[in-house]
């Protein structure tokens, strides 16, 4: 059951998205972002939606998997397009019953939060899809070793953020066995009331914490033998370089927000 | 030949938490390890043998007496990087020890905490990686893979920062047959081509008979040293403290009990099976 969950879920591949910087699908992401909230109208999330599909196809990932990974904000989207439905009162009245008042803009808002969501959602998926974390991480401390000077904790963040990328397996698998023994002690986490249901938890988390502390303990020691001393005079066995296809899309990506902002900036 | 380890007169206690007394692990313990060997250290639940195995590479230093890891002290704080890269740990639970989602980028971890250059750790890695066996699995996620695969990659990760000796506390423990016989293989292997010394922590038998040397620990103190041949002969002593001889030699003493006059070093079955053939008289056969 519990082995359903996809948490950034990677395709190997060897497509041109795949084999992009991850710095540059990064910062892309961030750029694609940043337009989408800036696009005033639908020429703007046209060409976006353009530009994600083409990165899809290229990617080569099936569109399959991204529609799957939406599922479970179906209900987020559906909330969200009710209350904009709903609660915007611009524009012409289109329909009224009850006192309830649909209008133009109401529609024109739900509709564009919507495809939002969708639109961003499915950018940051096709980032987790093609690049593996190991390599998302890498790009992530690249990017933020400016703070370093800061005095920020850089390397300690993505070295964290890798343990618990690598963890995460075993300690469901962990939940799972657990899980297992307390149900043949008779344990029941399908039925009675929430609070019931939330106090059955309680023999399985004690547990995970106490082994997730024990096995804490015991890679850091693992660590220590390996001679592990923090960032300070780390190398990489992986070094991150930016190739031709990394520049054309940062053309490509510059040269599309800058449309957007301009359109948007045109009230269009 | 020279030693590669040695522990002189090494006193060891626990810290007690607030009031209580700690517990006193070592009180004098001398051992030295040659350059080269392959040692197997037995002994009961609790009778010290990881506490010992962490004193081979600073993580935990004596309270009393010293240890030499390739002629440094292991207390000298800014020495404690050479320990570590000469003495390499292989811990009991593959799955506490790999740091990264990836084989091949967990192999390259102690490597790139030594700050070598990247070519170089490349080589390194898929050297480790062959010599291991699991190169072609390089690219393959760590929690898919089998235990004793598992245990091959912390293995691979040990060797890449190409250590003179190795420290393995219990690997096989959690393993089963076929997990255990695969890791046996690789390390007696790595000794035996490449003379990286092997220090076996091990509560199997058979495999400590495949040492050259078996030391034997009983609270805190060496019960026994030598050869398996001499350390497993002497099976009422392992009964004593809780330990037993391989099966072979078991089955050798119970025989001598009902009468039979068997050698027990015979630490082979095919060996065993020669002397009790001999010695129902089936002498003729042959
Ligand atoms: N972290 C610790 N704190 C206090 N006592 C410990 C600790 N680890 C081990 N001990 C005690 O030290 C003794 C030796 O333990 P250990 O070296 O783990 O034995 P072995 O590995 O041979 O089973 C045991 O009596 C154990 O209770
Ligand atoms: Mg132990």
């Amino acid at each position: 059951m519990l082995k359903d969950i996809t948490l950034g879920q990677y395709f190997p591949g060897n497509s041109p998205v795949h084999r992009l910087d991850p710095r540059t699908k990064l910062l892309a992401l961030l750029a694609y972002i940043i337009a989408l909230f800036c696009a005033r109208s639908w020429i703007g999330y046209g060409l976006l939606l353009l530009l994600l599909l083409t990165a899809i196809r290229v990617s080569q990932i099936p569109g399959k998997a991204i529609v799957r990974g939406m599922k479970p904000l179906a209900m987020i989207l559906v909330f969200t397009g009710i209350l904009n439905l709903f609660f915007n009162r611009e524009g012409k009245i289109l329909f009224q019953v009850l006192g309830i008042v649909i209008t133009s803009g109401g529609v024109q808002r739900a509709a564009f939060m919507v495809v939002r969501i969708l639109m961003l959602v499915s950018g940051t998926f096709l980032l987790t899809y093609t690049t593996s974390p190991i390599s998302l991480t890498d790009g992530l401390e690249s990017l933020m070793s400016p703070l370093k000077r800061l005095h920020m904790p850089v390397h300690e963040l993505s070295m964290m953020m890798c343990i618990a990328l690598r963890f995460i397996p075993t300690l469901i698998e962990e939940t799972d066995k657990i899980m297992s023994a307390q149900k043949a002690r008779g344990a029941d986490f399908e039925n009675g009331s929430l609070m019931d249901r939330a106090r059955a938890l309680i023999p399985i988390l004690v547990p995970l914490f106490i082994s997730a502390f024990r096995r804490a303990d015991e890679l850091a020691t693992a660590m220590e033998c390996r001679c592990y001393q923090g960032g300070e005079g780390r190398t990489k066995m992986k070094l991150l370089h930016f190739h031709r296809g990394d520049l054309v899309t940062f053309a490509l990506m510059a040269a599309l927000v800058a449309a957007v902002l301009a359109l948007g900036s045109f009230g269009m | 030949m020279k030693e590669i380890i040695s522990a002189q007169h090494l006193a060891y206690s626990y810290p007690g938490v607030d009031d209580t007394p700690g517990i006193a692990v070592f009180e004098d313990l001398n051992l030295m390890v040659e350059e080269g060997s392959f040692v197997a250290i037995l002994g009961t639940n609790g009778c010290g043998k990881s506490t010992l195995a962490k004193h081979f590479n600073s993580i935990l230093l004596p309270t009393g007496g010293k240890v030499y890891v390739c002629g440094i002290d292991t207390s000298l704080e800014e020495r404690i990087m050479s320990v570590r890269r000469n003495v390499g740990m292989v811990f009991q639970n593959p799955d506490n020890q790999i740091v990264a989602n990836v084989v091949e980028e967990d192999v390259a971890f102690g490597p790139e905490n030594l700050g070598i250059a990247s070519p170089e750790i490349r080589q390194r890695v898929d050297r480790a990686l062959k010599q291991v066996g699991m190169y072609e699995y390089r690219n393959h996620a760590p929690h898919l893979l089998s235990g004793g695969q598992k245990q091959r990659v912390a293995i691979a990760g040990v060797i890449a920062m190409e250590p003179r000796c190795i420290v393995l506390d219990e690997p096989t423990a959690m393993l089963d047959p076929r997990g255990r016989q695969e890791v046996m293989d690789t390390i007696l292997a790595l000794n035996r081509e490449k003379g990286i010394t092997v220090v076996l922590i091990t509560h199997h038998m058979d495999e400590a008979a495949r040492c050259g040397r078996v030391v034997v620990l009983h609270k805190g103190k060496i019960a026994a040293d030598g050869t398996p041949e001499v350390v497993f002969s002497q099976v009422e002593m392992l009964h004593g403290i809780g330990l037993e001889a391989p099966e072979t030699v078991e089955l050798c003493w119970k025989l001598n009990q009902c009468g039979f006059h068997l050698p027990l070093d015979k630490l082979s079955c095919e060996d065993c099976a020669r002397a009790i053939f001999d010695a129902v008289g089936g002498g003729t056969a042959t």
